[in-house]
């Protein structure tokens, strides 16, 4: 059963993105409800889909899911309220901004959080380099060779 | 018979890379020159097996040889010649037959060139590089055989999805492949150096180019990628944070910090230890990459097989070489000597901050990918984790970044003036000013943070300018002093100059595509016209055209803008009768700052077609920055000092020798 699912979704993910978006007949006719019905389309996913929001997405239930939203926002929903009805019947996953919550702690805080160790170990590394001691002092042939290299180096520049 | 030869050649690679594994291995340990000296002759063979073996698959295609399932699955008759050859690649085994090949090839080219490393460290480099062949020959020939025969031999092969047919993707898996796979051979530096306990200045000089190459490789071929979806999906996106597109975006960001902890390793042999551990994880997130898409735990375009006993193989060999290598790392690092000290604010300052914000752009991108698998896994909650994710989390951290980039290459070793770099920014820094008050003029009606992001764009471009500027001291000696000194500038500044300057490029294309782009979508009647962004677009009919394996809608649209007839545009709807697919074909009219890109839609009904059409504000600046960054990683790496052994001029011998 799993297995048939995957395929199933290969076979939309493979066909789905060839076509795709809206309907000019699905409009709404208010310029500004039509706006706010694509902002709520492109944060919802579409169910049957890999990746894809049901603005981008031509597969039949993205269709329905567009006409839900549509027709929600000409009830007089706002999108919160747009948002709460589509999560009721579908759950989280239809969003594809996940939402903050306990599930979602490390996500969310998680690329945060690299950022703070990495700063905190590159603190500590420029501090340990200040109380190292120095390097050990060159010896008489490295000196020579060191000697010979800049020399070189500065005819080449010169 | 050709068929079975290739099959037998692959075997015999395998044996060959066993040998490899070994031999080397133990003559490395024992000082045995002339175990060690094994590793030349089966790194060059096990490329030629592996070579004959792809030959072999690439013969079937090519004579359309159905009776091999291979060919039959993926390729049909009538398929031009190269999607005949493309369509190789363009399945589960054959892209991991290329894998291994791609490898092979690297190891080889170590054997080739790396005559003057340290004996040791050759033949530790090529072993593990051929452990590596190993684990992936034992793949392919036991759970991805392409070279499985069917009896009786099908008349006629299904075909190739066709979405694979296009010239641009015919090549994207092979630079993908050479990027990911080049950094196994960074890998196999890091896991020899470890192995000898040892990392210098020589070690440095010769994982640089080899990060490069593969660097280089990962770039053109993820441009190409996001290219092709950008022409061939139907809307112009270009980036989905779809997470088969993330598994190349993790390796490219390790990469691309690794190539600049490899410039500190290697000019103030500082940040050793942090340089192998880039290099391991470059490679890791590469075999993560390949994991994701081959096991088909994320099922996507990409994704040809969904086998769970593929899976647990690749992510057998994943958990072997990543816990390998890190286990290795906690056990050896700690040996290594730690190089030259710096202060906070210098060239190692900066690339040290480089690598802190890219790997916690790398962390972002990874949890985003992987967070839904695995809350999935352990409390069985889905959730999807779009783009708004990466644009909260990944967005913030790279901003700072680029804003970084252009002090980076102006600041000195060990200890750095700031004033001084910052006075040498300033002229970009104006530019960039005039760039944010031109932007706010010129898009008034756009989102407000995008004039920020062009600022940032041209703050890029320009302090890339003002670096060369300032080292060639344009403008503060005579003319002809610059010239000849631009001319014996290092091919390496060149090429970061170029490469961080193309990265400007990029973002101007994206900020436009994102901010600035109109959208059309409408249906009309043959006769009828739409208008967007200042173009007039005329459907004046559908025809009906015969491609050599498909057969088109083509709808035909006049363009004109303020009246001036500027010919038509073919936006086709392709229909594969062998694989039953269909396929949008946009038209698309650049100027190379902007495009007009129009789809074909459906039958709306009572004769008329859905239109669909976009300006895409900036959009070709996208792919023209990437080819920028790729072309600077070519130039630097023809840089004569990244050489090794190659004679720099008057100290020959010199050169070859470890600067410790």
């Amino acid at each position: 059963m799993r297995s048939f699912a995957a395929a199933l979704a290969i076979v939309f993910a493979l066909t789905a993105p060839s076509f795709a978006l809206v309907d000019p007949s699905e409009r709404l006719d208010d310029p500004q409800q039509e706006a706010r019905a694509r902002a709520i389309s492109k944060n919802l996913r579409c169910m049957v889909c890999q990746n894809q929001s049901i603005d981008d997405s031509d597969a039949e239930l993205a269709g329905d899911l567009r006409r839900v939203v549509r027709d929600r926002i000409l009830a007089g929903d706002t999108d919160r309220e747009v948002y709460d009805f589509v999560v009721a019947r579908y759950g989280d996953f239809v969003l594809m901004t996940p939402p903050f919550g306990p599930a979602t702690l490390l996500l969310w805080l998680g690329p945060a959080l690299v950022l703070v160790l990495g700063g905190g170990i590159v603190f500590t590394v420029l501090r340990r380099q200040r109380v190292r001691p120095a390097e050990p002092r060159l010896t008489p042939e490295e000196a020579a060779k060191l000697a010979l290299l800049l020399e070189k180096d500065e005819n080449r520049r010169g | 018979m050709i068929v079975e030869l290739g099959h037998f050649a692959l075997v015999l690679a395998l044996a060959v890379s066993l040998v490899q594994t070994v031999v080397p291995a133990i003559g490395a340990h024992r000082r045995d020159v002339q175990l060690m000296h094994v590793a030349e002759p089966a790194a060059i063979l096990q490329f030629l097996l592996v070579g004959a073996a792809f030959a072999a698959l690439t013969y079937a295609f090519v004579v359309s040889d159905f009776s091999v399932k291979l060919v039959y699955d993926n390729s049909h008759s009538m398929k031009p010649m190269i999607f005949k050859v493309s369509g190789v690649w363009g399945n589960h085994e054959g892209s991991m037959v290329l894998w291994v090949l791609i490898l092979a090839m690297f190891g080889a080219m170590v054997a080739f060139f790396g005559r003057n490393l340290p004996d040791t460290l050759r033949a530790r480099v090529l072993a593990v590089q051929a452990s590596i062949a190993v684990a992936f020959l034992l793949f392919v020939i036991f759970t991805s055989n392409p070279f499985a025969r069917l009896d009786p031999a099908p008349f006629e092969g299904t075909g190739l999805n066709p979405l694979l047919q296009d010239r641009a993707l015919a090549f994207h898996p092979p630079w993908l492949y050479a990027g990911y796979v080049g950094f196994s051979m960074t890998f196999s530096f890091a896991v020899a150096a470890l192995l000898e306990g040892r990392v210098d200045a020589s070690w440095a000089r010769w994982v640089r180019p080899w990060t490069l190459a593969a660097w280089l490789s990962l770039t053109i071929g993820i441009a190409m990628g996001s290219w092709w979806a950008y022409y061939t999906l139907g809307w112009g996106g270009f980036w989905f944070w779809d997470p088969v597109e993330n598994a190349s975006l993790m390796p490219w960001l390790a990469g691309t910090a690794l190539l600049h902890s490899a410039i500190v390793a290697e000019k103030r042999g500082a940040l050793k230890s942090w340089t192998i551990l880039l290099a391991i994880l470059a490679f890791s997130l590469s075999l993560l990459g390949t994991f994701l898409v081959r096991s088909g735990v994320l099922t996507s375009v990409h994704a040809f097989a969904v086998d769970p006993a593929r899976g647990s193989f690749i992510l057998g060999i994943l958990m072997f070489f990543v816990g390998g290598s890190l286990a290795l790392y906690a056990w050896r690092a700690p040996m290594l000597r730690a190089g030259g000290i710096f202060a906070p604010i210098s060239r190692e300052g900066a690339l040290l901050m480089n690598n802190m914000l890219l790997s916690a752009a790398t962390a972002s991108v990874f949890i985003g990918t992987l967070y839904p698998l695995f809350l999935d896994a352990l409390t069985g909650e889905k959730i999807t984790v779009g783009p708004p994710f990466f644009n909260y989390t990944f967005v913030p951290i790279f901003v700072p970044l680029l804003c970084l980039v252009p002090l980076g290459p102006l600041l000195g070793w060990k200890r750095a003036d700031l004033m001084a770099a910052a006075e040498r920014l300033l002229a970009a820094a104006g530019i960039a000013f005039v760039a944010l008050i031109a932007s706010f003029a010129f898009f008034y009606e756009g989102p407000w943070l995008a004039p920020f992001g062009m600022a940032l764009a041209v703050w890029l471009v320009a302090g890339a300018l003002s670096d060369v500027a300032w080292r060639i001291k344009l403008f503060s000696t005579p003319l002809a002093e610059s010239l000849s000194r631009a001319r014996r500038l290092p091919r390496a500044v060149w090429g970061s100059a170029l490469a961080h300057g193309g990265v400007g490029i990029c973002v101007a294309g994206i900020i436009g595509v994102t901010a600035w782009s109109d959208e059309l979508i409408t249906a009309v009647a043959p006769g009828e016209s739409a208008e967007i962004g200042g173009y007039t677009l005329t459907l004046q009919g559908v025809a009906l055209r015969d491609g050599p394996n498909f057969d088109a809608m083509v709808g035909v649209v006049g363009v004109a803008r303020g009246g001036r007839d500027l010919g038509v545009m073919l936006p086709e709807k392709r229909r594969f009768p062998a694989e039953r697919q269909e396929k949008t074909e946009p038209a698309i009219r650049t100027n190379g700052i902007s495009d007009l890109y129009v789809v074909l839609g459906e039958q709306a009904g009572n004769g008329k077609w859905v239109l669909r059409a976009y300006r895409n504000t900036f959009a070709p600046l996208i792919w023209i920055g990437g080819t920028i960054m790729g072309i600077g990683g070519l130039i630097s790496l023809l840089d004569r000092r990244l050489r090794v052994g190659a004679p720099t001029g008057a100290r020959p011998r010199l050169a070859a020798q470890p600067a410790e």
